[in-house]
């Protein structure tokens, strides 16, 4: 599903962000990135995203080789990835309901069919009830929600989350960890980026560890002290 | 999709209409110079026009011509390349017209009643193009011709001077209107440049947010052109309904005058026979300076870009 072979980023500063970065990542597979602040985590994910080209080396993600592929298809890439940010990036002039509709206005589907996605989208994230709500009246965890039901609204197969409960209490944070896991379970691979120890460990799924661009652990069913 | 994008054109103008005020403040102004360019040009070639009609060679016949002599003498005129139409004044319509023009003066008529009448019939041959009068004239100077004529040929020689001044007076203000329209064409481009930039300035997260959730370009991009258009229809539409008052109050204030050359009267029927005209020109004039600014404008900013 997620294939790195040998990648390298370099900014303009010092050393590389990244370097020689090797992983594969199956269907269905829920995996964890954990690392400090700086370990290139943010940038590997970018680099998935195609907001950052490396500089070297390979990334097929979901059959796509981002070798060949040319600026004007990279909507269509991001449309078969589904993001969730730390800060939400929800739209604060919308609604619940426009926010999530609008991944789906965006690929031109009827209004008809948004009609009918959104709901079961929003039941799946616990917001039911909540469509009539602007972003600022929501709690964080319930942005968070707002923001996952907007990444997977479109059924996208790989869904990355970038420090999802970096801006939640421990509350809310499982919150959100549990709509991810349920999200799991319905067959999307799911990246998850993350500084919270007490999750890692109870999840008990793939852990990948990146330490200054590199990539020093990779166990299964493991557990992270920082 | 394009409803979409339309839709949010349409409500995007709707909250930034104070921010296009100056855009559109502009674009009125250029659209009315266009529209005040095209109507006085018309104007001014309708004068000339009336003028050139007014233009004529009088060729004066002697009393003894013969109507057979005469008859000739009209079939070739009429058969010289630039005449337009040529019309035979008798001796009778001369006299006529010679008393009608000095009926205030009883004495002139007097002296003439006494005598036979002295005027000469005349031919008044009109010209096609009054710039071109050479032909006429090397016939009539043919010395075959000329035995025929009583008194030298008049060629209104007054007129064609004021035609000429009319002339480089309409070419003047035909190149003074063409360089106030680009003018202000491109202050206006350069102004609702600046507006759909500040829009994108304004609205930068949330097109940050588009752009990370796979939005295409064009609808990104599709809504800044749709206001932008909406910033030439709305122009157009104000500019025309200014013209149309301004020429609805000077019609009462100079009712019937002409100033100088700008006959007032004419323009007035001429802005109102073509009214409908005017007002697609003035949407799609419109139309066109906010689209191409905007797509200028949104393709400066809202390119694809990968850092490498």
């Amino acid at each position: 599903m997620i294939l790195l072979d040998r990648v390298t980023k370099k900014y303009n500063r010092s050393g590389p962000a990244l370097e020689r970065i090797s992983l594969h990542v199956e269907p269905k597979e829920f995996v964890i990135i954990v690392g400090p602040s700086g370990a290139g985590k943010s940038t590997l994910l970018k680099l998935l995203t195609r907001e950052e080209k490396p500089t070297s080396g390979k990334i097929i993600v979901g059959g796509i080789d981002y070798e060949t592929l040319k600026d004007k298809e990279i909507p269509l890439l991001r449309r078969k990835i589904g993001v969730v940010f730390q800060d939400f990036k929800l739209l604060p002039n919308k609604t619940v309901w426009e926010n999530v509709a609008f991944a789906l206005e965006i690929v031109g589907m009827g209004n008809k069919e948004i009609d009918h996605t959104v709901p079961r989208v929003l039941d799946i994230v616990g917001l039911k009830g909540k469509e009539k709500r602007m972003p600022r009246e929501l709690s964080g965890g319930e942005r968070q929600r707002v923001a996952i039901a907007r990444a997977i609204v479109r059924q996208p197969r790989i869904l990355i989350a970038d420090e999802p409960t970096g801006n939640l209490d421990p509350k809310h944070a499982w919150d959100v960890i549990r709509v991810l896991e349920k999200i799991n379970r319905f067959g999307t691979t799911v990246l998850l980026t993350t500084h919270n120890q007490e999750i890692v460990n109870k999840l008990k799924r793939r852990v990948i560890t990146i330490q200054d661009g590199t990539v020093v652990s990779d166990r299964a069913n493991a557990e992270y002290h920082a | 999709m394009m409803r979409r994008i339309v839709r949010t054109g349409i409500l995007n103008f709707i909250r930034n209409a104070w921010l296009g005020i100056a855009a559109m403040a502009v674009m009125v102004i250029t659209l009315t110079i266009i529209l005040f360019s095209v109507i006085a040009n018309a104007t001014f070639a309708n004068t000339i026009q009336t003028i050139t009609d007014r233009i004529d060679i009088s060729v004066y016949i002697k009393d003894e011509v013969t109507s057979k002599q005469l008859d000739g003498l009209i079939t070739q005129v009429r058969g010289l390349e630039n005449v337009r139409d040529v019309n035979f004044v008798t001796k009778d319509e001369a006299l006529k017209v010679y008393r009608q023009q000095n009926a205030n003066n009883p004495e002139l008529l007097q002296a003439i009643s006494q005598t036979e009448n002295p005027l000469p019939a005349s031919l008044q041959i009109r010209p096609k193009d009054p710039n071109r009068i050479e032909s006429i004239r090397t016939f009539l100077e043919k010395p075959e011709i000329k035995a025929l004529q009583s008194d030298e040929t008049s060629y209104s020689g007054d007129r064609k001077a004021a035609i000429d001044k009319i002339t480089s007076a309409t070419n003047f203000f035909q190149r003074a209107g063409i360089a106030g329209v680009i003018v202000f064409a491109v202050i206006s481009m350069l102004i609702i440049f600046n507006t759909i930039q500040m829009a994108i300035f304004n609205r930068r997260d949330e097109l940050t947010i588009m752009r990370l959730l796979g939005a295409s370009t064009n609808f990104i991009r599709g809504p800044f052109i749709v206001e932008s258009i909406m910033y030439g229809v709305v122009s157009g539409l104000v500019s025309i309904t200014i013209v149309r008052s301004l020429f609805s109050i000077s019609a009462k204030t100079f009712e019937a005058s002409s100033l100088g050359l700008l006959d007032i009267q004419f323009s007035n029927q001429y802005f109102s026979r073509h009214f409908w005209l005017f007002l697609l020109l003035q949407l799609l004039v419109g139309i066109f300076i906010g689209a191409l600014s905007s797509l200028i404008a949104t393709r400066r900013y809202l390119k694809f870009k990968t850092s490498k």
